[in-house]
């Protein structure tokens, strides 16, 4: 029987099959300081202990400061949460990238880079954005604190089989489209629970020409479409990212590996729930503007109207979203002042993303009512973008360069907006007061973000490119 | 019949409460607990904390918004919240279903759930009842018409009634199960350690 490659990974990891549900192994267990210390707490309760610390990994991300080092930077209640997980992955054996480490990063940024991450495997973390994973072939979704002991515990997952819908993403790029438009175009088009109860497989010509940081980029944000993982099928593309790498195999292990790795595809007549369509030559740079991520226009498109909308809830959704983002049906994006700019996270925080952003930034200088603050998703990134200058042009242009971690994206730490603020954020939810209470998000690529800052309003990054 | 409070993996069975009807779809965990409540390394507390954006018109919870639903004198004590599509949709807090818990909530019904939300409810004995649009719609009105209106949700029947209408809905059986026995997850796992020490065994030390 012909299968798909989330079939042939959810077989490869069952253990047991208990009623429907299956139990999975796990292969990797990547864990933060938020969503880990009741978990940790709940083993001690039981007197039971962490089954595979080898297979475990953490780091310092949510609560962290982007502006000190010191762990207590951000108050006392973070402080706490950050020395808890440090005590904890010491008392486990857990091999922890605290802050000032050289390989501390945002944790969907910190895993690919150090190899953690391998074609086939199966990935969990308390945190959804864990989808981010899936672009290396890896089945990997977000879980919460109950199932992180789960793992911590038994190393495996209950895990009931969803369906598979096919993303096909079709023809050459446009210039000026990114992987984030790529993504928002997709969760505009399926909706933002479209996806509930599957798992997304990205498919087609565009998709297997994007990097692997730009896989990420779309991989990371297929929980906003409701689904649980997002896959994207190994290829040379992928091998040659992570050859190399710290922890990934070497010499004739790393034969062995890539001989199983290229057979993780779905086969050519799998049978898929659902199957959706894009031609990359329809998308244009995009902007979310309402309160979920499948409120997304073209930079040139109006505002859309509720009556646009024939299914009632998406009608009093965009009613409630336009109340809440101060703006009106019919209105153009280029109208829009923004007041705060934000790069970075699990989404947009890699050196790719700091390189599209830093072209724009090069072209002006930041709007006199804009903060704009950039933030690399890890220290490797950092380091490389330092290493090739990128720092330099962004401070140049008046951005603000910062230590690495989620920051801005939900605003664990003091990086927060207030009141009325309007943001241009490469990050991934434009929930209402995500960023901070009363504040607007904007979801836009690292090269829309920059042109926005220098621009005060939202501006089509394709009047940038000309300019290049 | 039995009233069952439920703190987590005690089992629930028979719940019967008053409702708060939050009208509206795509409620994420960023409103259901914000991000400034996350800093906390233990489970409970997070109760007064819940919507918090919504429920309080200050940054510092002295003012409660009279116009939300959970500050209107008539939903007062309501343990059953009602709500509607993609309810719990974003991050995989499990400090959601910890402040849905803490306030006194047992039973969330809703058109339909984001799946990492779900699994959290099931793994914290907070029962989540997903009904058709028609019967949600008719739950609301019944609920408008009289907000001191009993609600009884049956897990073992797997039945919620009111008034006089009977509406049946699904429910996983291994989640029904779980929640009625309130079993130890992990506890039953452990009992499978010789075959996840096989799977172990069999696979290639390059894979990790």
């Amino acid at each position: 029987m012909s299968t798909t490659l989330y079939d042939k990974i959810f077989q490869a990891h069952i253990v047991d099959e208990i009623g429907d549900d299956a139990l999975l192994y796990i292969d990797r267990h990547l864990i933060h300081e938020v969503t880990s210390p009741q978990a940790f707490d709940g083993l001690t309760q039981k007197g039971r202990e962490v089954r595979r610390p080898d297979l475990t990994f953490a780091t310092m991300d949510h609560s962290i400061s982007t502006r000190s080092l010191a762990i207590d930077a951000c108050g006392p209640a973070n402080k706490l949460q950050l020395q808890t997980l440090a005590d904890n992955c010491e008392a486990n054996g857990i091999q922890l990238f605290p802050v000032g480490h050289q390989k501390q990063g945002i944790v969907h940024v910190m895993g690919p880079e150090l190899g953690l991450i391998k074609p086939g495997m199966t990935v969990v973390c308390g945190d959804s954005h864990t989808a981010t994973h899936g672009a290396f072939g890896a089945l990997a979704f977000g879980i919460g604190t109950s199932q992180v002991e789960h793992v911590f515990a038994t190393q495996t997952l209950k895990q009931s089989k969803g369906k598979c819908m096919q993303v096909k993403v079709s023809g050459a790029r446009p210039l000026g489209v990114t992987a984030k438009d790529i993504i928002l175009a997709i969760i505009g088009k399926i909706g933002h629970a479209g996806a509930t109860g599957c798992v997304i497989e990205y498919c087609g010509d565009t998709i297997e020409g994007l990097s692997m940081e730009e896989r990420m980029t779309v991989c990371n944000m297929s929980i906003e479409a409701g689904a649980k993982a997002g896959l994207i099928a190994p290829d040379q593309t992928t091998f040659d990212y992570l050859e190399g790498r710290e922890y990934a195999p070497k010499g004739a292990d790393w034969d062995a590996a890539v001989a199983y790795w290229k057979t993780l595809k779905s086969d050519a007549d799998a049978k898929f729930d659902i199957v959706v369509e894009l031609a990359a030559k329809d998308i244009a740079p995009q902007v979310t503007w309402g309160t979920n991520p499948g409120q997304v226009i073209g930079v040139n498109q109006p505002i859309p109207a509720p009556e646009d909308f024939s299914d009632p809830i998406d009608r009093d959704s965009a009613v409630k979203a336009l109340k809440y983002m101060d703006i009106q049906a019919g209105q153009k994006l280029a109208d829009l002042t923004v007041n705060h700019v934000f790069i970075g996270s699990c989404t947009n925080g890699r050196i790719e993303d700091m390189r599209a952003a830093a072209a724009i930034a090069k072209q002006g200088k930041v709007a006199q009512n804009v903060t704009a603050i950039v933030v690399p998703g890890s220290v490797a990134v950092k380091a490389q973008a330092e290493a090739e200058q990128l720092d330099k042009i962004f401070l140049d242009a008046g951005f603000e360069w910062r230590l690495p971690g989620c920051s801005m994206c939900l605003g664990m730490n003091d990086d927060i907006l207030s009141q009325g603020d309007r943001c241009a954020s490469t990050s991934n939810r434009n929930f209402e007061g995500r960023q901070g209470r009363g504040a607007r998000t904007h979801l836009v690529s690292p090269a829309m973000a920059a042109a926005a800052a220098l621009a005060g309003r939202f501006a089509d990054t394709r009047d940038f490119i000309a300019n290049d | 019949m039995s009233n069952q409070s439920s703190p987590a993996n005690a089992g629930i069975s028979v719940h019967i409460g008053h409702v708060a009807p939050l009208n509206q779809a795509n409620v994420d965990t960023d409103q259901i607990i914000p991000k400034q409540f996350l800093t906390s390394v233990t489970k409970s507390g997070y109760g007064k904390h819940l919507f918090h954006d919504w429920r309080y018109l200050d940054l510092h919870e002295q003012e409660p918004n009279p116009d939300f639903v959970l500050n209107k004198p008539e939903h007062e004590g309501a343990s059953i919240l009602l709500t509607r599509e993609n309810f719990g949709c974003g991050s995989s807090r499990e400090h959601a279903p910890w402040s849905l818990d803490d306030y006194g909530f047992k039973v969330v019904i809703a058109t339909s759930f984001a799946d990492i939300f779900y699994g959290n409810c099931i793994n914290n004995s907070l029962l989540p009842v997903q009904l058709e649009s028609a019967q949600i719609d008719a739950l609301f009105e019944a609920v408008a018409q009289d907000p001191a209106c009993q609600v009884v949700v049956d897990l073992p029947q797997q039945q919620v009634r009111f008034n006089d209408q009977v509406i049946g809905f699904d429910i996983a059986p291994h989640h029904k199960n779980n929640l009625i026995k309130g079993l130890d997850a992990i506890g039953q796992t452990l009992e499978l350690d010789a075959k996840i020490k096989a799977f172990e065994d069999q696979q290639p030390a390059w894979q990790y």
